[in-house]
């Protein structure tokens, strides 16, 4: 896979302020402090142009607040899709496959990359078009599952811990007043009873101390194998 | 393959009775005790980095790897059965303490009428009024027989609660439905979240009989029994699902492994994963040890003479399966034990969801926490004129509001999924919408049972667990019932904007539920219709123990992990007490 530099952000956390282009070619952001690469691990540059168009419309940024964009869930999906989830690591991979009820589950035998590929195919060019076009050409492919997972991949990279790319500056959590893991809530609990109370977010590695070993970093066998075989 | 010097015990499985096993055989006995434990190590000091619902949540980073081991599923005998190819309805956990360690940590103990199930209900009802296909029976112990061993596990874990009956005397801010206790819990209740006060103060204005949920998650600092103390839960949210970055939450790693540590007769190998239970067949009436796999990939037979079989449930019956130990169930004839009585509970979520106009502040919670109420469980109400039997539980919860799992749960007014709505009213809801949550008892019937797939393998190429599980209209009409009931306690608690439950159709894989299933080598009185005797001794196999949820007969409402414990205690002094001096069977 080519690798390149499609992203760069505010290596600070919290603070840096973020514009986007308006032509979407690529994601520039004013880092108040020093700015860091990312270089795309899975997307072309093309697909992630797409990405972020749709993920853009399916978590706008609007009145209501930031969005997919702020949040950097391109950044997201793309080290998912690049680690042990988007070569389903953890997901039984042997054969039969064949298409059972619902109730039991995904059947099928694409990974998560191989979906992501395939799908994008139909959202080729989205970031050229208008909203309202870019809407429509998603509504038609609503109920795939390439949509369902890439609806569930926003929603994640909103509201994820920021070790993992997306929820960037905290702008998901800020969003709906969730504060991120905190150690102790004791004493508040039982005491704000119909009252919203906010701690100020932090991220893990604030609270903890630590450094997080995010899963999207590790290997599996898998992986092995398909790098193996190109 | 290799063959290791012989020791006096095996145990296949470090999760909760494992360890609880070793723990008490290292503390009383000098037998030397190796516990096999397939997954890795895991130490305290890891969960404080595991506040993290992507890697945690989603991606269930302490649970069994599908990939190597799945389960297959299907509603009935004569369909064909697919594999669950990933995580769903059920979370086992992988490594040493197993799902003890990520588990909630509901920690009470089981109504009475769960033990007599059968008898009581043909005394009420008379055989009629039953399921036409239910296979219930009673369970061959009685609450009064196991309340000083659940006095006892109590005590251990140091659970957080009211008492609601000691020794008969009832206290209403207690469940004044619980089996008469001999003493108070350890612990005083755990602290509720503001919607389950509501549901509190509701339940009561209506008159029924509200309690705080027996937990785990300890209210106070607690040393117990064993000189193992631990700190009080601090509602810090990250709970059902992760292990505890204090332990306030009684795992195995933090309640048993430091004592088996000090007792140099016990040894716990991990990346140890079980394949066999070797034996000479029936008529020798002994297993001679058990083969495994170890961390390199090399077989191993390590010699015993005894063993206790503690995996997952479900992992239970399918080692006996492979194993070639008792007669597979035959759902045709009604013939063989292993794989009979496979059952799960009803439906474990919510029953009513709600959205209010007051900020919940949800990401205060704690797993286990929360207000139930027992006046529809077991038998406390009368099924005379009801079209279901078995009872429920409606409940609470603390409920834990993390945000990739609770956002965009919306009232039905809002009908997309993306987009400006829906990200506005996702937005708005996420911090005032919660659910009245409910979990039902699973009778057991003929067709619902486990067995040995016939296509697909786990990893070490062994058939994997064909699960065969529905709903019947028992279940359906208990859950339309419970939902009517949970409307009444929204309405009393003024709450205008709800969504019921849409009914209960098939068995699903897919969405989870609990993992509080159970079955498959059931315990009981007769060799007929289970597997073990009620000191869960194997029939035939006199030096073979099975432990866990695997042995209980049906799925009673509450999770079964307080009465695991303490049906091990019970073995652990029939051990300890009467086998060691004279092996063979204890019935």
């Amino acid at each position: 896979m080519r690798r390149r530099e499609f992203l760069s952000w505010s290596a600070s956390g919290v603070g840096g302020l973020l514009i986007y282009s308006t032509d979407l070619k690529a994601f520039v952001s004013l880092a108040q402090h020093g700015a860091q690469a990312y270089r795309l691990r899975f997307f072309t540059d093309e697909e992630a142009r797409i990405v972020g168009a749709a993920t853009a419309r399916i978590f706008p940024t609007d009145e209501a607040g930031p969005g997919a964009k702020e949040a950097d869930v391109v950044t997201y999906i793309d080290r998912q899709l690049a680690g042990p989830y988007g070569y389903d690591c953890r997901r039984y991979t042997e054969p039969p496959f064949e298409d059972g009820p619902p109730e039991f589950g995904y059947q099928g035998k694409e990974s998560p990359r191989e979906i992501y590929r395939d799908g994008l195919k139909q959202l080729a060019g989205l970031d050229q078009m208008s909203p309202n076009d870019q809407d429509a050409a998603l509504k038609k492919i609503e109920n795939t599952i390439f949509f369902t997972m890439l609806r569930k991949h926003t929603i994640e990279g909103m509201f994820c811990d920021p070790m993992h790319g997306g929820n960037r500056n905290l702008v998901g959590w800020q969003l709906i007043g969730f504060p991120g893991p905190h150690m102790s809530y004791y004493s508040d609990i039982d005491t704000h009873y119909g009252v919203a109370f906010r701690p100020k977010p932090i991220t893990l590695q604030q609270m903890s101390g630590l450094k997080p070993n995010p899963m999207e970093d590790g290997k599996c066998a898998k992986m092995h194998r398909a790098e193996g075989n190109k | 393959m290799k063959t290791l010097p012989a020791v006096d015990v095996a145990i296949i499985g470090g999760g909760w009775v494992g360890l609880l096993m070793a723990k008490e055989l290292g503390q009383r006995t000098s037998l030397s005790v190796v516990v096999l434990e397939r997954g890795g190590v895991r130490t305290p000091d890891e969960y404080l980095i595991d506040m993290d619902e992507v890697d945690y949540a989603v991606h269930r980073r302490m649970m069994q790897d599908f990939a190597k081991e799945p389960f297959t599923i299907r509603h009935s005998a004569k369909d064909r059965a697919y594999p669950l190819r990933q995580l769903g309805n059920f979370l086992p956990g992988d490594g040493l303490g197993g799902s003890g360690e990520h588990w909630s940590g509901l920690t009470k103990r089981f109504l009475p009428h769960t033990f007599e199930i059968y008898s009581k209900y043909i005394e009420r009802y008379g055989a009629k009024k039953l399921p036409e296909d239910h296979s219930l029976q009673d369970w061959g112990i009685t609450y009064r027989e196991l309340e000083s061993f659940y006095t006892r596990a109590e005590e251990l874990i140091g659970v957080s609660g009211e008492a609601g009956n000691i020794q008969g005397k009832l206290n209403e801010n207690g469940n004044v439905f619980e089996g008469p206790r001999s003493t108070q819990f350890p612990t005083p209740a755990n602290k509720v979240n503001y919607f389950a006060s509501l549901f509190r103060d509701a339940t009561k204005a209506m008159g029924y009989h509200p309690y705080a949920n027996p937990s785990a998650l300890i209210s106070t600092p607690y040393t117990n029994p064993d000189h193992v103390t631990r700190p009080a839960c601090t509602y810090c949210g990250f709970c059902t699902g992760y292990g505890c970055m204090i332990g306030a939450k009684a795992q195995p790693t933090n309640l048993l492994l430091p004592v088996i540590q000090k007792h140099k007769n016990v040894s716990i190998r991990t990346g140890a994963w079980v394949r066999r239970i070797s034996h000479d067949g029936e008529s020798n009436g002994r297993v001679r040890g058990v083969t495994y796999v170890d961390a390199s990939g090399e077989e191993v037979f390590q010699p015993a003479q005894l063993v206790f079989l503690a995996s997952f449930i479900l992992n239970n019956p399918r080692l006996l399966l492979l194993s070639g130990i008792g007669e597979p169930y035959d759902p045709n004839t009604g013939k063989g034990t292993v794989g009979r009585n496979f059952t799960h509970q009803v439906l474990a979520h919510n029953l009513v969801t709600v959205f209010l106009d007051k900020p919940l502040n949800r990401f205060m919670s704690n797993g286990a926490g929360g207000i139930s109420i027992d006046d529809f469980d077991a038998d406390n109400l009368d099924h005379t004129n009801l079209d279901f039997m078995g009872g429920f539980i409606l409940r609470a919860n603390n409920d834990t509001g993390l945000p990739i799992s609770s956002f965009g749960v919306l009232p039905a007014s809002i009908k997309s999924r993306w987009g400006a709505e829906w990200k506005k009213a996702g937005i708005e809801h996420y911090d005032q919408t919660t659910t009245v949550a409910f979990i039902g008892e699973h009778l057991a019937y003929k067709g619902n049972y486990l067995d040995l797939d016939p296509t697909y393998k786990d990893a070490n190429g062994d058939p994997v667990l064909r699960m065969t599980i529905d709903w019947r209209d028992n279940e359906r009409e208990m859950v339309k019932f419970a939902t009517a009931k949970a409307l009444d306690v929204v309405h009393q608690m003024g709450i205008t904007n709800f969504t019921p439950y849409q009914g209960l159709h098939r068995y699903e894989g897919t969405r989870y539920q609990s993992t509080q299933i159970r079955g498959g080598t059931i315990m009981g009185t007769t060799p007929e219709t289970s597997v073990v005797n009620t000191y869960l001794q194997h029939w035939q196999f006199s030096n073979l123990f099975i432990l866990g949820g695997s042995t209980m007969p049906h799925g009673a409402s509450i999770g079964p992990t307080l009465t695991m414990l303490s049906q091990t205690l019970r073995t652990a002094d029939a051990v300890v007490g009467r086998y060691l001096k004279h092996p063979g069977p204890l019935v």
